[in-house]
């Protein structure tokens, strides 16, 4: 058990992390925007350390947020974490009014609840179950598109917490497209959807974090290589 | 304006049981609008147009769903009785079990409950339902909120009741009080809980309604 203790001085922050995950991405995304000095610890999930195995021994799952020594899983909970300990540096990720809050964190769990399974399905099946994937996700991103219907970005004027939640769809969608060659949603039936993924990659704290587009797209490359495809 | 409070919901459901519990919690005056899960409304399907389940809590026109959200919702619009913590971490202690509890146990539990009871079912909950043992040990504390309870608490309302009903419905056993002393105690406290009490369901209607959805012929 971790006693949390007030250490004045020093604030030290950890991350568990792996390069594909979409949670851990959504972590480095908050940490980069807040402006949070961190570390990331990059783990081997086939070999994992006994740290992580220490900070999170219920799931053994990254993302894990150590700070000052103390450790927080799950990404949304995380998410919230950063965002109110790190107060309004620079700016809060999520809004002020209770329902506009309420109706984030319920999108927030329609993204990992919902999209995100049905679009890994639509990558990784074959066959019918392919096809069923597609168009469960394809209706799962009509609400999506109708979201963005009179925003700038799921969260407001400027990027927040939902964008970090489904972060995974603007990063992942073209370099699997490249990779794959399956394109799941263009411009001319999800045009919201395809301009919020573009102003989103374009945010400094998102654009520079790793890895970008192209080393996604090398990545992806190794991966269906190597299976022999 | 007036505020208007309504929650859409059916008895026999845990979920909605939780927004009940931290509606009287606050004692917060609300209209309670029963669903038919058989025949739903064309309100309900309007205000969760995504899911169409309940609970759903409308608050001046505005629909909240997922009980998760309305708990914290409720929370932070009313004041009294606090249900989430105010420190950083102890919030996201509190986040990370109910969290828990929702994607493990529930799951694993309900799972059990359909297969009649079948071994390898109640190993896994059990083996869900054992974390929470262990926190509660490792706690010290008569909730999972500490001395009062909390969202924790509240998350687990289907633990300290529903598994109970179900037991008894099905004859079978998921939470014996030799293998959770811990919990077996926390569920007795819990269930005394003013707020608690008054938000429950009568056992025996949900003991009924258990016999004739998962009882053997």
């Amino acid at each position: 058990m971790f006693k949390k203790s007030v250490n004045k001085g020093m604030e030290k922050v950890k991350l568990f992390a792996t390069w594909s995950s979409p949670f851990v991405k959504r972590i480095i995304w908050a940490l980069k925007l807040k402006n949070i000095e961190h570390e990331i610890i990059y783990e081997d999930l086939a070999n994992k350390s006994p740290e992580l195995l220490k900070y999170n021994p219920i799931h053994k799952k990254v993302p894990v947020l150590v700070h000052n020594e103390i450790p927080i899983c799950e990404s949304l909970v995380i998410l919230e974490y950063i965002d109110e300990t790190w107060k309004d540096a620079p700016r809060p990720l999520l809004p002020k009014d209770p329902l506009d809050k309420a109706n984030q964190r319920f999108w927030a769990k329609f993204s990992d609840d919902q999209v995100l399974p049905s679009f890994y399905g639509y990558i990784m099946k074959q066959g019918n179950e392919k096809e069923e994937a597609k168009e469960t996700t394809l209706a799962h991103l009509k609400r999506v598109e109708q979201l963005l219907s009179e925003k700038k970005f799921l969260s407001g004027e400027s990027v927040g917490f939902l964008d970090l939640v489904f972060g995974w769809l603007a990063e992942n969608s073209r370099p699997l497209e490249v990779v794959t060659g399956l394109k799941l949603f263009d411009e001319d039936s999800f045009p919201n959807l395809c301009a919020w993924r573009d102003k989103f990659l374009e945010v400094p704290a998102i654009k520079e974090s790793w890895p970008d587009q192209e080393t996604l797209i090398a990545k992806y490359q190794e991966i269906n290589l190597s299976k022999g495809k | 304006m007036a505020n208007e409070v309504k929650l859409y919901g059916a008895t026999r459901s845990p979920f909605v049981c939780r927004a009940v519990i931290a509606l009287n919690l606050k004692g917060i005056k609300y209209e309670l609008v029963v669903e038919d899960l058989s025949n739903k409304s064309a309100d309900l399907i309007k205000y969760n147009p995504v899911y169409k389940k309940v609970p759903v809590l409308v608050h001046n026109g505005n629909p909240i769903s997922e009980s998760l959200v309305i708990l914290e919702y409720i929370d932070e619009v009313w004041n009294g009785v606090p249900i989430l913590p105010q420190d950083a971490y102890e919030k996201a202690q509190a986040r990370f079990w109910a969290k828990f509890m929702d994607d493990k146990c529930f799951p694993a539990v309900f799972k059990a409950v359909i297969s009649h009871g079948e071994e390898q079912a109640v190993a896994e909950a059990q083996e869900a339902l054992q974390f929470l043992e262990n926190e509660l040990k490792v706690k010290g504390s008569k909730f999972f909120g500490g001395d009062n309870i909390n969202l924790v608490d509240i998350t687990a309302t289907f633990v300290a009741f529903w598994i109970g009903a179900v037991e008894e419905a099905l004859g079978i056993e998921l939470l014996p009080k030799d293998k959770f002393p811990k919990l077996t105690e926390w569920s007795d406290n819990y269930v005394n809980c003013q707020a608690v009490k008054d938000s429950l369901p009568p056992r025996e209607n949900l003991v009924a309604i258990y016999k004739k959805r998962f009882g053997k012929a």
